[in-house]
């Protein structure tokens, strides 16, 4: 019951890497507290009132970009939607001359997905508003991370000691490393699995192990985080076929059967079924799969809260 | 620091607060009681369980967190930050009495953060407040229908109420900011 004294600083969310185990625990216990807002008879609190948030996606997305602007929409923020494919970057403004335009429209909070990693960074240091990274190149995915954290805790109730699977992809993905560095800071066990063609360079740099056999690590996890097979970002093939991936890597009832019984089996999405996990382990009663883009919800909104509540903090 | 009230004094007050309650609402069987977090939380789990007795029926009691509704989330903030905890309401407010309680009332503020957090969960019959202390200072046009006890207190003055299963005592005191 003792009130929590604890200070939120930061007006951007950039990535996990940064910031601290107390930080990350805070954002999720504020989450937990956003939580309610969606089962009420009305959806929406008073909170980012006046506001405005602009999603800024220079990449494409279903799930993190309906999930931040549903969570802006929650808080009563107002919300301005920009693509890459309707607006004047096709005609070849600039990164920082487009957001500097929105900024001198009275914008509150950039949320912005870009290709390029650090773009996020760039813009925190150019413009005065808030700035959350929504994803950027293989850099980094805070919220996916922070979601995924959320869904673990929630469900085995703390995370120091568990041993969690990354499987697949590692490295084209922004998602492993923000996990990586949330589910360390939390006290977890990380062990990177997938072909070494799909592993990132400098991995020893990591703090986490890493197993070329997902048959060898399936038996020992807690939790399993398949990754997707990202196709639109591999140049040359890094196995020799889809079939042979997921003969190796690949999540089937199969190899559930000599997983922990209370395993939780997670997916960031889109899923490729038939690929990375099977349709029977995807829908299967160890899949927390719906229940991260549920949680991904409260921790937006725990989010835009928190940079805004960052960003009134006197200096 | 000036001691208002020790535990015997809370007891007859919340006591008093029941007693009250029940003469001024016919209703009973409409009685919902929810708190304020924290101490109001508190005060009414204490309080429905003496109204449950006293009327011979289980009273709903939930916790309303009204962070959310602070009119001051957007005014900078130096050395502290509101936190957000969550609101625990199981049972559906629509049509009931519900008898809204915090520790104290001070400005009105909360109150009034309480009652849009309230109405935003559904269209109650009647909101009543119910106070351990209700002190001057008042900045919005709201009084409480149910208080343990009313003071006058000036400004730099605050009323701050402990009690067991928080604080490890039960006891009001007024400290000077």
């Amino acid at each position: 019951m003792k009130k929590k004294e604890f200070i939120w600083k930061h007006k951007h969310l950039i990535g996990l890497r940064e910031l601290s185990r107390e930080e990350i625990e805070h954002i999720l216990d504020t989450a937990a507290g956003f939580e309610e807002i969606s089962t009420r008879s009305v959806k929406k609190a008073p909170v980012l009132r006046g506001k405005v948030v602009v999603n800024l996606f220079f990449e494409d997305s279903t799930r993190t970009r309906t999930s931040f602007t549903l969570a802006a929409n929650r808080l009563s923020a107002d919300v301005v939607e920009f693509t890459k494919k309707s607006s004047s970057v096709s005609k070849g403004e600039t990164l920082l001359d487009t957001a500097k335009n929105l900024e001198a429209m009275g914008i509150d909070i950039v949320v912005i997905r870009h290709s390029a990693g650090g773009a996020p960074k760039f813009l925190s240091r150019n413009i005065n508003a808030c700035v959350v990274n929504a994803g950027d190149g293989y850099c980094e995915h805070p919220t996916q991370g922070l979601l995924d954290v959320y869904t673990i805790r929630k469900m085995k109730h703390s995370l120091q000691g568990l041993k969690v699977a990354i499987v697949g992809d590692i490295a084209h993905s922004r998602v492993a490393r923000s996990n990586i560095y949330a589910l360390t800071k939390l006290g977890a066990e990380v062990i990177l699995v997938g072909p070494p063609t799909l592993m990132p360079a400098k991995i020893e740099q990591l703090p986490v192990k890493v197993s070329y056999s997902l048959d060898d690590v399936i038996g020992q996890v807690d939790v399993i985080n398949m990754l997707r097979i990202q196709f639109e970002r591999m140049g040359a093939n890094p196995f020799p076929s889809v079939k042979e991936y997921s003969h190796n890597f690949g999540l089937t009832v199969e190899r559930m059967q000599k997983a922990k019984k209370d395993i939780l089996v997670m997916h960031p999405g889109p899923i490729n079924r038939g690929l990375e996990i099977e349709s029977e382990v995807a829908d299967g009663p160890n899949s927390v799969i719906l229940q991260q883009v549920q949680n991904g919800l409260a921790v937006r909104m725990a989010v835009l809260f928190l940079v805004n509540q960052g960003a009134m903090v006197k200096k | 620091m000036e001691i208002l009230l020790n535990s015997d004094k809370i007891a007859d007050c919340t006591a008093d607060l029941v007693k009250a309650i029940c003469s001024q609402v016919k209703n009973g069987d409409k009685i919902a009681v929810v708190g304020i977090r924290s101490r109001g939380e508190i005060l009414a789990k204490r309080l429905t369980e003496l109204l449950s007795k006293k009327l011979k029926s289980e009273i709903p009691c939930g916790t309303l967190d009204i962070t959310l509704y602070r009119d001051d989330l957007n005014d900078p903030h130096g050395s502290s930050q509101p936190f957000v905890r969550s609101t625990e309401i199981e049972f559906d407010i629509n049509g009931k009495i519900i008898i809204l309680v915090d520790d104290v009332l001070h400005t009105g503020r909360s109150t009034r953060a309480a009652m849009d957090a309230l109405i935003d969960l559904g269209r109650p019959e009647a909101i009543r407040l119910a106070v351990l202390v209700e002190r001057t200072g008042r900045e919005f046009p709201i009084q409480s229908d149910f208080a343990g006890i009313k003071i006058n207190l000036p400004a730099g003055k605050s009323v701050q109420v402990n009690f067991i299963e928080s604080d490890g005592k039960d006891e009001v005191a007024i400290i000077t900011d």
